[in-house]
C-alpha cells in the first residue's frame, strides 16, 4: 500500500506513516484534505504551521496515459487561501514508483539554516545540507544535482525567488530531457518550500517496488480504450501535438478575448507574431522541437524545445500563458525574447502569469516603457538578486506591484493575478476567476472550452446566461481530474466522448481494486472544493472576495461588453 | 463585396493571397467562403465573423471580418 512521508525540516528527519484516514485520495483531493485537517487556516504561510504536500495522482506511477501529474499543496503565501498548483515533470511517476503517495514537509528550521536537499530512494530517505546550491537559479542546480544524483533522478525544486520567499514563486520540475521547465506555478508555493529551506527534493526510482494494480486484464482493457479516446479527439491528437497551448493566440484573439495592454483591449494587433503557427515555423526553421511530451506516458505531447535563429535553446513548456502574459499585455510582439522572459521564470522559480501581470503593472506604473522586451528582461532578473529591492517587488507579483508602484489597474482575485482570456469576452471563465477557492485561476472551471473553443458544448461567452452551471460544473470536474493525476488536457477528450468517465473510473476500480463509479468521480471533485471552500472560510474569506477589480465594469473593445455579474450571482457556481 | 479572411492552425494554409481584401459574391455565407477556398467542410470546427461564433449559413457583410478554426484547445 502508498503511504505518507513526512518530513520535518527543523530537525531533519523523515517517517513514512500509513495513510490512514487519508487512504484511497490522491492528488488535490489529498492535498487539499491534509491541509484542511493539519493546517491551520489562519497561520502564517510562511511560518513553522503551514505544511507543503506533494502528491501523485490515484492513477500516478501506472501505465495510464497521461496520468504523470503531481499536485502541490499548502496555505498560500500569495492569496492567504488553500492552493492546489498542479505540474508535469518526471517526479510524480518515480515518487508513487516508490511506493509514496505523498511528501509532506513540516515545521520550519531557524531562517538562517542552510538550505538542504532530500534525496529519496528505494534505500530510504536523506537530507543532505547543500550551501553550494544556495541562490543558483534552478537550470545550474539542476545541471548540479542530476550529475550528483545521476540520469534516473527526477527533481523539485526552487530558484532563488523561492528562497527569498517571494510570494509569485514557483517549484519547478525537471522533465524528460532533464530540464527543470515544468512548473508548479501559481499561488506562490515556492516560497513555501523556501521557507522550510528545501533547495531540492531528488527522486530516484532505481529498484523501486512500482505501484500495484489489481486487476491487470481489466486495467489493459481501459486504458486500450483510454488511448483511443485521446488519440481519436482532433484537439488532444492534433491541435495539441501540432501546435501547443500557444495555438489559442489566434483565436483568443479573433474572439476578442486576448486581454492587451493590461487588459485594456479584447485584440492585440501583432497576435500573429506571438502565435503557436508562429512558434512551429520558427522551431522548424531552426532546428527546434514543435512536439515533446512532458511525462512518459503523455500521448499529447503538447510541448516543444524552441531556439534562437542559431538552434541555441531558448525554452521550453512555452505556454501560451506565458506567451500572452509578456506578449499581448506588455505589448511585446518578440516571440524569442517571450522564450528568454519564461526561460527567466523557470531559472528563477516564478509563475509566469504574475510575473506577466506585474511586469504590464510596472509599465502601467512607468518603470520600464511599454512594449519593451529588454527592459521586462532586465526587470525580472532583479528577482535574483536578494538585495535588489525592485527585485524583491517584482518577485511578490501583479498586486504587491500595483501596490508599491501606485498602479490601479491590477487585474487579481484574491491575490493572484488573472490568466490570458478577458472575463468581459469570456463570461464563464470569469465566473471561476471569482469563484475558485483558488484566486483567479483559468485551469480551475476551464469555461474557455465550452465559451469559445465548442468543445463539451456551446454557451455564448459574451452572456451571462449559463455560465454560472457551466463553471461549477466545470470546477468539479477539474478538481476530480486532478486528484486522479490526469493532465487536464485530457478534459478535451473527455468533455465530447460518452464513455470517458466511465473508462476512467474503469482504470482506478482496476489499479485499486475498489469499486469506483461515475458517481464517485464526482464525489471526488465535490469533496475536494468541500475541503478547499470550508478552509478559506476558516481563513477569512468571505462572499465579498469572490469577484472581479471594478475596471472589469468598463467596457471592452471590440465587442464593447463588461463584466455585470454581482457577487450573488456568484455563489451558484460554488458547492458549498 | 470585400471581406477579410483568415484561416488558423492546421487550415492555414487555405488562407487567400490578398486576405485582407478577398473578394466574395454579394449574398454569400460563411459556407460558400469556406468552400471557395477548398477546405473540407468537417475541418472546420470554429468560425468567427467579426469575432462573434458564426453557424455556416451565416450571410457576410461587405468589409466583414472572417476567422476559421480547425478544432484546437489549450490552457
Amino acid at each position: 500500500m502508498a503511504r505518507l512521508l513526512r518530513i520535518d525540516t527543523k530537525n531533519r528527519t523523515s517517517a513514512f506513516e500509513n495513510m490512514g484516514a487519508y487512504a484511497g485520495l490522491g492528488g488535490r483531493a489529498l492535498t487539499s484534505r491534509l491541509v484542511l485537517n493539519e493546517v491551520p487556516a489562519l497561520c502564517h504561510p510562511l511560518g513553522a504551521a503551514n505544511k507543503l504536500v506533494a502528491a501523485g495522482g490515484i492513477l500516478t506511477g501506472t501505465a495510464a496515459a497521461n496520468s504523470g501529474r503531481i499536485s502541490l499543496g499548502a496555505k498560500s503565501p500569495l492569496t492567504g487561501g488553500i492552493k492546489e498548483s498542479n505540474s508535469g515533470g518526471l517526479f510524480a511517476q518515480k515518487m508513487a514508483k516508490l511506493g509514496i503517495q505523498a511528501m509532506v514537509f513540516e515545521d520550519k528550521p531557524a531562517d538562517d539554516a542552510a538550505p538542504v536537499v532530500v534525496v529519496v530512494t528505494a534505500g530510504g530517505v536523506s537530507i543532505v545540507e547543500a550551501p553550494e546550491l544556495a541562490g543558483l537559479g534552478t537550470y545550474a542546480a539542476s545541471e548540479k544535482l542530476l550529475a550528483k544524483y545521476g540520469s534516473r533522478a527526477a527533481l523539485m525544486l526552487i530558484g532563488p525567488a523561492g528562497e527569498t520567499c517571494r510570494m509569485a514563486a514557483s517549484v519547478q520540475f525537471t522533465d524528460p530531457k532533464g530540464r527543470p521547465a515544468r512548473a508548479a506555478g501559481r499561488g506562490g508555493l515556492g516560497a513555501v518550500m523556501g521557507s522550510k529551506k528545501i533547495k531540492a527534493v531528488v527522486v530516484d526510482d532505481t529498484d523501486a517496488p512500482g505501484v500495484p494494480v489489481a486487476d491487470k486484464e481489466a486495467f489493459k482493457a481501459a486504458n486500450k480504450r483510454w488511448v483511443e479516446i485521446l488519440g481519436s479527439h482532433p484537439v488532444t491528437s492534433q491541435g495539441l501535438p501540432g501546435f501547443g497551448t500557444a495555438i489559442l493566440v489566434n483565436i483568443i484573439n479573433e474572439a476578442g478575448a486576448l486581454p492587451t495592454k493590461n487588459f485594456r483591449f479584447g485584440r492585440f494587433d501583432h497576435a500573429a507574431d506571438i502565435s503557436g503557427e508562429k512558434m512551429v515555423e520558427l522551431m522548424n526553421a531552426r532546428g527546434g522541437k514543435p512536439k515533446e511530451g512532458c511525462h512518459p506516458g503523455c500521448v499529447i505531447q503538447c510541448s516543444q524545445t524552441y531556439v534562437d535563429e542559431k538552434g541555441g535553446y531558448l525554452s521550453s513548456g512555452l505556454e501560451y500563458e506565458t506567451v500572452w502574459a509578456f506578449g499581448a499585455n506588455c505589448l511585446i510582439n518578440d516571440m524569442d525574447d517571450i522564450a528568454r522572459l519564461d526561460h527567466a521564470c523557470d531559472d528563477l522559480g516564478l509563475d509566469t502569469i504574475d510575473m506577466g501581470n506585474a511586469v504590464a503593472v510596472a509599465m502601467d506604473g512607468g518603470i520600464i516603457p511599454w512594449g519593451d522586451s529588454k527592459a521586462a528582461l532586465a526587470l525580472l532578473h532583479r528577482v535574483g538578486d536578494p538585495s535588489d529591492s525592485l527585485g524583491r517587488i517584482m518577485g511578490n507579483g501583479a498586486k504587491f506591484a500595483g501596490q508599491a508602484f501606485g498602479v490601479s489597474r491590477v487585474a487579481e482575485v484574491k491575490g493572484q493575478a488573472l490568466p490570458a482570456y478577458d472575463p468581459r469576452a469570456v463570461k464563464g471563465v470569469g465566473v471561476t476567476y471569482a469563484t475558485t477557492p483558488m484566486g483567479a485561476d483559468h485551469t480551475a472551471g476551464y469555461a474557455v472550452c465550452q465559451n469559445i473553443l465548442k468543445c463539451g458544448g456551446d454557451v455564448n461567452p459574451m452572456s451571462k446566461a449559463g455560465q454560472v452551471e457551466l463553471s461549477k460544473n466545470l470546477q468539479i470536474a477539474t478538481a476530480a481530474i486532478d486528484s486522479v493525476g490526469f493532465c487536464l488536457f485530457v478534459a478535451f477528450a473527455v468533455l465530447d466522448t460518452a464513455d470517458a468517465v466511465q473508462v476512467m473510473c474503469d482504470q482506478i476500480a482496476a489499479v485499486t481494486g475498489v469499486k469506483f463509479a461515475p458517481e464517485d468521480f464526482l464525489a471526488l471533485g465535490v469533496n475536494t472544493l468541500k475541503d478547499e471552500l470550508t478552509f478559506n472560510n476558516n481563513a477569512g474569506f468571505t462572499t465579498k472576495h469572490d469577484q472581479l477589480p471594478e475596471f472589469f465594469s468598463e467596457p471592452l473593445s471590440p465587442h464593447n461588453t463588461s463584466w455585470d455579474f454581482t457577487p450573488e450571482e456568484l455563489q451558484g457556481a460554488k458547492v458549498l | 463585396m470585400h471581406i477579410s479572411v483568415k484561416c488558423f492552425a492546421t487550415l492555414a494554409k487555405h488562407t487567400p493571397d490578398g486576405a485582407d481584401r478577398f473578394e466574395v459574391a454579394d449574398g454569400s455565407t460563411v459556407a460558400d467562403v469556406i468552400a471557395t477556398l477548398g477546405i473540407p467542410a468537417e475541418a472546420v470546427k470554429i468560425v468567427f465573423l467579426d469575432g462573434v461564433a458564426a453557424a455556416p449559413n451565416a450571410p457576410l457583410g461587405d468589409g466583414c471580418r472572417l476567422g476559421i478554426f480547425p478544432a484546437v484547445g489549450g490552457g
